[in-house]
């Protein structure tokens, strides 16, 4: 039985027992050598930066720092674990999640509501914004064959001059003495943050719970429904997919708007825990965080929550190693080898595997059938 | 006699709706045509940059990191192997570009040192997608990241102690000679400030073609023969190319399909190189962080549009360096005046999708696009800034989304190939 390499990347053949451990032991070691080996070239001491890292992320108001973005990163990484599910790669999340958190942010702003109802507003807005953008590339797709690739990736450019001329005063912003943004989101609006750490001020945000919600939405609908379905024999085989039914090009729209609407929540825990309002310092680049997130934890909602804390550890943690001189971009390069080498390793494992299976076959057929003549086999 | 059923029928069948057959008279003549609306648009609009000399000599400029990235795209995709990560390689290319020439203290050794550094990720790129099978995407995805990672901290290392330098940019870099042709420049550009139809437009693109061209230019122009040369007329090119329409058929005719994809793999990421090394040493004069923005990708759909040849994407590359050109001088009222052209443009090719394919409804909507562009233009003064930051990325979509259908990719570009896979 053989089984394609996006099959064995996308997490669609199990692997069992003590080797699905070692993939990711295998390509953490990696990364961490070739760390080591350019911290060395340097004349820094790989441990005792890995030590500095981890003291400092060992302090209370550091801890939520990374729990906060990891949220982020979470909901980042599942809008485009749910494209590569069905082999649709949706690189403008980014662009996607920056249009959508605008205007959530104006409307937001612009109404009050009670409570509830008032970040339910907000919420949907930026889903409906997101899904229409990415709608686009959809439809681009569907009705004239152009690669998602290519055509995400200039719609990102084109969200970005879109968002900036959306952002200016007199349109969808106001000017806080110098900074052009949206206008605040009144209290009602703010989603609860939680005192999930002892010992800091500072809370969890509240949309934490919401990523989790999530996730579990994510198992569900892709292996228990009709839909997940649908949309992972899409991404096994396309031509199966036709054969049994299953109109690829409505999956395609489908999944595309899917991926586009909760990739329009990304921005949501920073502008409701946080900042309330759409302004040009609004982090950006968190699209790109997702796939490499999403790509990490090989579209398993668990394996890319550890993917997004890993990932918000080191970005996080990093700003402690300048002060000891060694420099904090260290950390990208770290970020980048692990997950090369995580596509690497999961690869060679699995190699590994399929020899040995075919080992142990062989070893079989010669004890229980001695007297076949050789060659019969083959 | 008697007429078998075949002959009988044969001269019945109707002309397939025509195609236009490429030559160079019609490519004369249809650059001709656009050069005519694109005068009528500027005496039109009075936005006089659009074929000013200066436009197309930075239009030039712009398309040559475009161009030499979709060189790159297009060496790898011919070997069948899905190169994203030129956008990681051009990266390397600006950072050890402007190492090298601040180095060495010449600007050509920068040239080389770009061009090594794109081929090392075009290296590891090989080694992902052909030595271990990963998905091309995905590794071009790290590869991109990896890029952007190791420049930042390298610049940490080597270019904050430099006078001028810092985290995020490099110091000045010395500068590479320009030629021009001599003798013409000065009547040219007094012929081009006359404003007169045609003539002047005439004058501004030689002003912009032959003054002040940059020897890194007429390097990166006689790369696209170069490699059609290569890749089309020998025996080495065909064997690459046929690793990527089936590399099942090289192997069984004793191909090294693996040394060919590396090779492939590792020259893109040269020219990708090259092509950063380009942004950092000729069009900025310094290495700036982000400094690519995304040209390793346009110059993919550069390639994309230019159907996988290289006339093709030197084409592509052009109209996204002239857009982009136009963005920068005087962009509002420039990309104003070329919304005209776009509406000339779908006029003529409604007229001709009625006319010469007879495809009434196609005309229709080519028709109704048209009007609407030339409504836009016609109700609006000038397009705000920040609508034209976005004009080349604008340009790419509806160009791929006019054109996707008609091209044809390599056969295997992007499978996974694996030695012995056919057995």
């Amino acid at each position: 039985m053989s089984s394609s390499f996006t099959d064995r990347l996308l997490g669609r053949v199990r692997l069992g027992g003590v080797l699905a451990l070692a993939a990711p032991v295998l390509a953490v070691v990696f990364a961490g050598v070739v760390t080591s080996i350019i911290l060395l070239l340097n004349g820094n001491q790989p441990f005792q930066t890995l030590g500095l890292l981890l003291d400092f992320s060992a302090t209370p108001s550091i801890q939520v720092l990374i729990l906060n973005t990891a949220t982020t990163y979470y909901i980042s990484a599942l809008a485009v674990a749910i494209g590569f599910r069905m082999n649709l790669f949706n690189i403008g999340v980014d662009g996607q999640y920056r249009l959508a958190v605008l205007v959530a942010a104006a409307v937001g702003g612009a109404v009050t509501l009670p409570g509830p109802l008032h970040v339910g507003v907000i919420m949907l807005v930026a889903v409906l914004v997101g899904g229409l953008w990415a709608s686009i590339a959809a439809v681009l797709k569907t009705a004239r064959g152009v690669s998602e690739v290519i055509s995400t990736i200039m719609l990102n450019a084109i969200a970005t001059g879109f968002g900036a001329w959306l952002l200016t005063p007199g349109r969808l912003a106001v000017l806080n003495g110098n900074n052009v943004g949206t206008k605040p989101i009144g209290p009602s609006g703010h989603f609860p943050g939680i005192a999930l750490v002892s010992g800091t001020q500072a809370k969890v945000f509240g949309m934490i719970i919401v990523a989790a919600v999530l996730g579990v939405a994510y198992h569900v609908v892709l292996n228990r429904t009709r839909f997940g379905f649908d949309l992972r024999a899409t991404g096994r085989s396309e031509t199966a997919a036709v054969a049994s039914g299953i109109n690829v090009k409505k999956m395609v729209l489908y999944t595309m708007i899917l991926s586009g609407a909760v990739a329009g929540l990304v921005g949501l825990p920073q502008l409701l825990g946080a900042s309330y309002s759409y302004s040009l310092d609004f982090p950006a680049g968190l699209g790109f965080t997702g796939i490499a997130i999403a790509l990490m934890g090989r579209n398993n909602p668990i394996g890319i929550a550890v993917g997004a804390l890993l990932w918000s550890f080191l970005d996080n943690s990093n700003d402690i190693l300048d002060f000891n001189g060694i420099p904090k971009e260290i950390v990208i390069i770290m970020q980048g080898t692990i997950v090369l080498s995580v596509i690497i390793a999961y690869e060679l494992v699995h190699r590994y595997r399929a020899v040995a299976e075919q080992r142990r076959v062989s070893r079989q057929l010669s004890t229980a059938a001695p007297t076949e003549p050789q060659g019969a086999a083959v | 006699m008697t007429v078998t059923g075949l002959s009988a029928k044969a001269p019945a069948a109707p002309p397939a709706a025509r195609r236009l057959t490429l030559n160079w008279q019609v490519a004369l003549l249809g650059v001709l045509a656009l050069l005519v609306m694109m005068s009528l648009a500027r005496v039109v609009t009075g936005a006089n940059d659009i074929t000013s000399g200066g436009t197309i000599g930075a239009a030039i400029g712009l398309a040559v990191p475009i161009g030499l990235a979709a060189l790159g795209g297009l060496w790898s995709e011919r070997s069948g192997v899905v190169n994203i990560g030129l956008e990681g390689m051009m990266i390397l290319g600006t950072w050890c570009g402007a190492w090298g020439a601040l180095t060495f203290g010449t600007p050509w050794a920068g040239v080389i040192a770009g061009t090594i550094g794109g081929a090392l990720g075009g290296l590891l790129h090989a080694v992902a997608t052909v030595t271990f099978g990963v998905d091309h995407i995905i590794s071009g995805v790290a590869i991109t990241l990896l890029g952007q990672g190791v420049t930042q901290y390298l610049s940490k290392l080597v270019f904050v102690g430099m006078k001028g330098g810092g985290e995020t940019q490099s110091p000045r870099i010395p500068p590479i000679e320009t030629v021009s042709v001599p003798g013409i420049g000065t009547p040219l550009r007094d012929l081009a400030n006359t404003h007169v139809f045609l003539l002047s437009d005439l004058a501004g693109v030689l002003y912009g073609v032959t003054q002040n061209v940059s020897l890194f230019v007429i390097l990166a122009i006689l790369l696209v023969p170069l490699s059609f040369y290569l890749l089309w007329r020998t025996a080495f090119g065909l064997r690459l190319r046929s690793c990527g329409e089936s590399p099942v058929a090289a192997e069984s005719l004793g191909v090294n399909v693996y040394l060919y994809k590396y090779l492939a793999v590792v020259v893109s990421g040269a020219l990708a190189g090259l092509g950063g090394a380009f942004l950092s040493i000729v069009a900025a004069g310094i290495y700036r962080e982000g400094q690519t923005g995304g040209r390793g990708f346009i110059g993919l759909a550069a390639m994309i549009f230019g159907n996988w040849r290289p006339g093709g994407l030197a084409g592509g590359a052009l109209l996204f360096g002239y857009t982009d050109a136009l963005q920068l001088r005087q962009g509002g009222t420039s990309v104003h005046a070329l919304l005209l052209v776009v509406a000339m443009l779908l006029a003529a090719f409604a007229v001709y999708q009625l006319v010469r394919q007879q495809r009434g409804r196609a005309a229709l909507f080519t028709g109704i696009f048209a009007v609407l562009v030339f409504a836009v233009f016609a109700t609006t003064d000038t397009v705000p800034e920040q609508f034209t930051s976005f004009t080349p990325h604008l340009t790419t979509l509806l160009v791929l989304s006019l054109a996707s259908q008609r091209l044809r990719m390599p056969a295997t570009d992007g499978l996974p190939y694996r030695k012995g896979q056919a057995t």
